[in-house]
């Protein structure tokens, strides 16, 4: 039993952290049915299914408003090139600003590695049979790393643009990332995902020359889905689109937190 | 397949209702669940008949009532159903929308057998 939260744990999540060798396993079992019948009567629930998940997803979030901590949940199809990103904007902002990773993926340890290579504090999630991580996953990864005051959290969610979008973490941005190599009517085949991001990447914009996308209709399909989306064209081989990327990120860290 | 994630907090809201109850059977349980709330039916109900073996919901009559999608066009201020996020509004055409009903996901009640003491 999760004594921290008393909330329902998943399976069989492990956390990994690089460098040292640990493995924690947390599984509690659920109560037994009965089998009398006499009376009926009907129990009014009115509760959102999502309810535990947004309970711990708001104590994350007050988390880091307390530590001042930016948190971002990176979400994508598998090979949009997430980790990529991640590694060059914590290598080229080195200095500048504090990082920690939380890495989803459902096995293995080899994001985490390539995290963990740059120099930047990282944890690894691997959620087994899961297709996306939840605020309790996020919470206990949290509970480990201790991350530093006024620093930026990546989060990199596994990589599936359906569920992850339904799963709120606690994050202040949720962050969209597709590349060129994809089709460019995906906002529209997976809208939940866009719909619910505040910050679109279109990676790998090298490859356009070679790559029927087209990078104006990717733009308005997404805006079809949500109008408030700011779009950003990246690519992490030739660092174009990198700077616009990093203003960004900086002027979330900066932004002053308005009510 | 979120939706065996779905399924699972169900189950968790509905032991943790009769936990402290008299109540000894789960009957039937009402659902309410929006066309926009991302949940894929056929997804569903296979998670559900997986995951409530050997629960208080194992027998339940599973009873869904289902939400449609209504938005309003912020232009405009008139509202309309719509079965997808990027649907337009029909006056204008355009797409800044304010979702208003369809992402219900929500337990509304169960039905449970009391176990009587006289």
């Amino acid at each position: 039993m999760c004594a921290t939260c008393g909330c329902d744990a998943n399976g069989t999540v492990t956390m990994h952290v690089p460098g040292q060798d640990n493995n924690q396993e947390h599984t509690h079992s659920h109560g037994e049915g009965h089998s009398h019948t006499h009376a009926k009567t009907i129990v009014d629930v009115e509760q959102d299914i999502l309810q535990q998940n947004n309970l711990l997803a708001e104590r994350n979030k007050g988390y880091f408003d307390a530590k001042n901590i930016l948190a971002l949940n990176l979400v994508s199809s598998p090979g949009s090139g997430k980790t990529t990103l991640l590694e060059k904007t914590l290598t080229d902002l080195k200095g500048e600003l504090e990082f920690c990773v939380i890495e989803g993926d459902q096995q293995t340890t080899n994001d985490a590695d390539r995290i963990h290579a740059t120099g930047t504090k990282v944890t690894q999630i691997n959620t087994g049979k899961g297709c996306h991580l939840d605020a309790h996953m996020v919470l206990h990864a949290l509970q480990g790393m201790k991350p530093k005051n006024n620093s930026v959290l990546f989060i990199e969610n596994v990589g599936n643009l359906v569920c992850p979008a339904m799963f709120d973490l606690g994050e202040k941005e949720r962050v969209v990332i597709i590349s060129v190599t994809e089709g460019d009517d995906k906002p529209l085949k997976y809208p939940d995902m866009f719909y619910t991001s505040t910050l679109c990447i279109i990676n790998k914009t090298d490859l356009l020359p070679y790559v029927p996308f087209n990078i104006e209709k990717v733009k308005e399909n997404a805006l079809k889905i949500n109008r408030n989306l700011t779009i950003i064209e990246v690519s992490c081989t030739t660092g174009e689109g990198l700077p616009a990327w990093y203003n960004w990120l900086k002027s979330k860290v900066l932004a002053p937190e308005l009510a | 397949m979120h939706e065996l994630s779905i399924v699972m907090s169900i189950i968790d809201i509905a032991t943790k209702q009769i936990e402290n109850s008299e109540a000894t059977e789960i009957e039937e349980i009402e659902l309410e669940i929006g066309a926009l709330s991302g949940i894929e039916e056929k997804s569903f109900e296979f998670a559900w008949n997986q995951g409530v073996k050997n629960t208080p919901l194992q027998n339940a009559v599973r009873k869904i009532n289902h939400i449609e999608g209504v938005a309003g066009c912020m232009d405009c201020m008139i509202d309309f159903s719509i079965k997808n996020l990027f649907d337009a509004c029909p006056i204008c055409g355009g797409h800044f929308l304010n979702i208003k009903k369809g992402k219900e996901l929500k337990v509304k009640s169960l039905l449970v057998n009391i176990n009587n003491k006289d």
